[in-house]
């Protein structure tokens, strides 16, 4: 209550403060634990508790995945740690996984935390150009996530209906028998959205508006342009899911029939209102992963990125294709024939730039002075990887080959090399590439190596057995597989098996990156201002940058971001803002 | 912290465009998709379903057309308290803003009685589909009225004190935004049959 | 949203405000006209009378607005382009879902609990008219 009250009067005197001007940052005065890390505006405080917000959700949705993986493995079994899996649990244990890590885990780290940390740094300014918004825009969030998890301990559980949602199972609580766990999975979403919406506008602004005099279009970072053009395409695409999102809610509270073919609805309508936002989604989660790997590649190898232009108009061509081909989700769900082959078409194009992208990055290692320290290992696993997930597409973008393919664990198996390179492949190279700017100490190297060993090692064994299970038909969303004779011909469990220790190997290995993380943040070995030598500007301000970002005044631009290795120079970088 | 103060990002414009205005444009963007996404879907179901026009005719022209007036009229305000607020006239500005205000405040008390007359003669949003759109769009809409009138009187409760006036052209687009989509829903809800 | 819109500062920086003002009451004029013509159109009973009326003049009325209260165009340029953009993509969207929503039935298949529920209610507002039509 106390708080609240607090937070009321330091609005009020919010308003008073416009006639300060720019300079009204030269004075600040201490502030206490509650202002400074809960109800800062500071883009960097709201930036790490987006990230840590996002760590603790990986931490729901590892533990899912690792409950139904073991039911599927041992059937059956009490497993350690959770006890019995029932059905029931088993389809709200497979929501939740699928739900919390696309929603609550990469669209937070990606976009939300290091759009957050980063865009104010790289383009050289104070802050975000709407603070309040923004901590509002973490607060929204905050509640979606509070509400998730209230929705595990209501009566009837948690939402089992997929990801997708798909009605009837999704829109009448006869079918789901989630009467309060599916709306309030629902409204989960649709505040979360809200929250990235507002971010997104509060992204795109500050950087059209308050970059650092100098810097031009081309000037910006890769990394920064992804997460803008991934804002965008969230703003684009989630709209008609917002009012798909309200028809449903109303189809499972009111009892309207948006989706009821018998009273005049459309179940397919659902569909398509899901996956026209569904895939630029994977998009708006993959761009940001793109640009952090060309970052790192580019500092790592010392050299200009290959191509910066190309980069960029494949990312917009990639984003504008992705609206045009998120019917290759519904190849086998009804739609019409002659729309699929439209839809495969388009598919197929779009790998196109999305290979390119890869091309650029193994054209800057080309002839580049390359040094594997921990986050470059992990941007050249990404590279490996996602580039599996992105063939293994190609297959079930061919319309004919996926009417076998559909609902898989090749399908499933194809999405895991998609999304394991961007949520956590990328995501562990920008956290040990950032690490030091944001706590100003290093990582242990060498505990780093062992986490990326272990991980990536375990990741391809989970994964390779579920295409192979895939390809011989195994079906996806299945509780006891004991229970179809076909699916358990010889070898088939061998391979869950596998794949189900596999996991608990990755999991183990996730420790590791935790101590690491923690103690090293504390303890981990001081860091200059800029330890990897790179150019842009957030490496100008100090480790870690205090309110304010660069107490030295803020920085003016003079060249692009990736001139590494100048003929001209004797040092092997050339900072944006160095004259 | 005391006061908050406004960090130097705020008061840059590199496109020259001013920031709030900026975001309002991009707020507006973001909208058409939201609003695309109700009316494809109705237009569609409308477009299969012949049989919809027998429900559609229950609906009252006279209601959607004098709200249709009273929105057109406070986006007039609207776009005179941003003349006002150019000529830093904020006490003009906010009266302007008020009136506009105003105008949201009698559009939703008459769709209440228009609502209220429906729901007694058995319309219903689960009655039919048609109203299950019906009342799903224009409530959508309604959400956007409410927001944006509780915004232009924050708003015009500055501009009366001469501060914060580009704000008044701001909150100026999302309102005449709010005007566009009823000019669209009014036909494809009262006048087609 | 616009509760954390800029300071006074940012009309200097933004180049000055240079919005120029139109005859504000007369165009809303036209608009009332516009909107008389949109309800008096569908009156006539032609059906392309109303289509030209109600959605035609919707258009028009929106294009006033955008134009005239809006000033969108005199904003830079990518404005208008990026609102197109969002209305094409709206477009791309109805056209990818129509052959399927909008349609009850395509190449080998057929939507019959959609078209049980057409032929159910066309028969039912005949026999509803049936009715009107004895009563009078
Ligand atoms: C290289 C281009 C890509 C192509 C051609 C492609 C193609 C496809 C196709 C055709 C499907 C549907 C399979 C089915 O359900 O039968 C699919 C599923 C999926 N893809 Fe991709 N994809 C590509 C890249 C990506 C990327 C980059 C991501 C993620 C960031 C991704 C994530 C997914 C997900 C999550 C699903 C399954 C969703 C579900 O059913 O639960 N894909 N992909
Ligand atoms: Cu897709």
């Amino acid at each position: 209550m106390s708080s609240t009250a607090t937070a009321t009067k330091h609005e009020d005197h919010g308003h008073d403060s416009h006639g300060h001007g720019p300079d009204a940052h030269a004075h600040h005065p201490e502030q206490n634990f509650f202002m400074k890390y809960l109800w800062s505006t500071d883009h960097k405080i709201i930036g790490m508790q987006y990230l840590f917000t996002g760590m603790f959700m990986a931490l729901i949705g590892g533990f899912t995945v690792y409950a139904f993986r073991m039911q599927q493995a041992f059937p059956g079994m009490s497993i350690p740690g959770y006890g019995r899996v029932t059905a029931t649990d088993y389809n709200a244990l497979v929501t939740t996984h699928g739900s919390v890590m696309i929603f609550w885990v990469a669209m937070p780290v990606l976009i939300a935390a290091l759009g957050n940390y980063l865009i104010p740094l790289m383009i050289g300014c104070d802050d975000m150009v709407f603070p309040r918004l923004n901590r509002l825009s973490y607060q929204i969030f905050l509640v979606s996530v509070i509400v998730l998890i209230a929705s595990f301990f209501v009566e009837g559980g948690a939402f089992g209906g997929a990801w997708t949602s798909y009605p009837p199972l999704s829109a009448k609580a006869q079918y789901n028998l989630t009467p309060l766990g599916a709306p309030m999975w629902l409204f989960a979403v649709a505040l979360e959205f809200a929250a990235f919406l507002m971010g997104g506008i509060n992204f795109v602004t500050t950087v059209m508006n308050s970059r650092a005099p100098g810097m031009k279009m081309f000037d910006v970072p890769i990394v920064v342009w992804s997460i803008i053009i991934a804002s965008i395409l969230f703003m684009a695409s989630v709209g008609p899911l917002i009012a798909g999102a309200v028809m449903m809610l109303f189809d499972q509270t009111l009892g309207t029939a948006f989706f009821d073919p018998n009273k005049g609805g459309d179940p397919v309508l659902w569909q398509h209102l899901f996956w026209f936002f569904g895939h630029p989604e994977v998009y708006v989660v993959m761009l940001p992963a793109m640009g952090i790997v060309a970052e790192v590649i580019a500092t790592f190898s010392r050299k200009k990125l290959f191509a910066y232009k190309t980069v960029l108009y494949t990312m917009i061509g990639t984003g504008a294709l992705s609206f045009f081909v998120w019917a290759h989700h519904q190849f086998i769900a009804g739609i019409d024939p002659r729309m699929a082959n439209i839809f495969s078409v388009t598919t197929l194009l779009i790998s196109i730039p999305v290979a390119e992208m890869l091309f650029v990055y193994i054209a800057t290692l080309y002839g580049g002075s390359i040094r594997l320290t921990t986050p470059m290992l992990w941007a050249l696993a990404f590279i490996g990887e996602f580039l599996l997930g992105g063939v293994t597409g190609i297959f079930l973008g061919s319309s004919g080959a996926d009417i076998y393919f559909h609902d898989t664990y090749f399908v499933l198996a194809h999405f895991h090399y998609t999304f394991f390179p961007i949520a956590f492949i990328a995501v562990f190279a920008a956290m040990t590439y950032w690490f030091p700017k944001m706590f100003g100490r290093y990582m242990n190297e060498a505990w780093g190596k062992v986490h990326f060993w272990g991980t990536i090692v375990s990741f391809n064994f989970i994964f390779i057995p579920l295409f192979l299970l895939g390809a011989r038909g195994d079906h996806r969303r299945i509780f006891d597989y004991t229970h179809f004779p076909d699916l358990m011909k010889p070898g088939m469990q061998d391979l869950r098996i596998l794949a189900t220790l596999s996991l608990v190997v990755l999991l183990s290995f996730q420790v590791i990156f935790l101590v690491n993380f923690f103690l090293s943040m504390v303890k981990g070995e001081k860091a200059p201002a800029n330890p990897w030598k790179s150019n842009t500007l957030e490496w100008v301000a100090p480790s870690p940058p205090p309110h304010g970002n660069f107490p030295e005044g803020l920085p003016t631009v003079h060249r692009g971001p990736y001139e590494y290795s100048h003929p001209d120079r004797q040092d092997d970088y050339w900072p944006q803002n160095a004259s | 912290m005391s006061s908050f103060p406004r960090p130097i990002a705020t008061t840059r414009s590199v496109t020259g465009i001013s920031t709030g205005k900026l975001a309002v444009w991009w707020l507006i963007a973001s909208e058409i998709v939201i609003f695309g996404g109700v009316l494809g879907s109705y237009l569609m179901h409308r477009i299969g379903h012949p049989e919809w026009a027998s429900q559609a005719a229950h609906t009252n022209t006279v209601f959607g057309a004098v709200n249709t007036f009273v929105l057109l009229t406070s986006s007039l305000f609207a776009v005179m308290a941003h003349q006002a607020a150019d000529q830093k006239d904020g006490k003009k500005a906010a009266k302007f803003l008020y009136l506009t205000t105003l105008g949201a405040v009698i559009f939703l008390i008459i769709k209440s009685v228009e609502w209220t007359g429906e729901i007694q003669h058995g319309f219903t949003i689960t009655s039919h589909t048609f109203w299950s759109f019906y009342y799903t769009a224009a409530g959508i809409h309604g959400v956007h009225v409410i927001v944006g009138a509780i915004i232009m009187l924050v708003i015009a409760n500055d501009a009366r004190k001469g501060i914060d006036l580009q704000r008044v052209e701001a909150v100026g687009l999302y309102w005449h935004f709010v005007d566009i989509v009823w000019i669209f829903l009014f036909p494809l809800l009262y006048i087609a049959k | 949203m616009s509760a954390d819109a800029t300071t006074p500062h940012d009309a200097a920086h933004g180049g000055g405000h240079t919005t120029h003002h139109y005859p504000y009451v007369k165009i809303w004029g036209v608009l009332l006209v516009l909107l008389a013509l949109s309800v008096i159109g569908p009156m006539l009973g032609h059906p392309i009378v109303t289509l030209l009326t109600a959605f035609g003049i919707a258009f028009v009325k929106a294009f006033i607005v955008i134009k005239y209260f809006m000033h969108l165009t005199v904003e830079k340029k990518y404005i208008g382009f990026l609102l197109l953009v969002m209305i094409a993509f709206m477009l791309v969207f109805v056209g990818g879902v129509s052959p399927d929503v909008m349609k009850h039935e395509g190449q080998r298949w057929v939507n019959t609990a959609a078209q049980d529920v057409v032929t159910k209610g066309l028969a039912a507002d005949k026999a509803a008219e049936g009715h009107e039509g004895k009563h009078e």
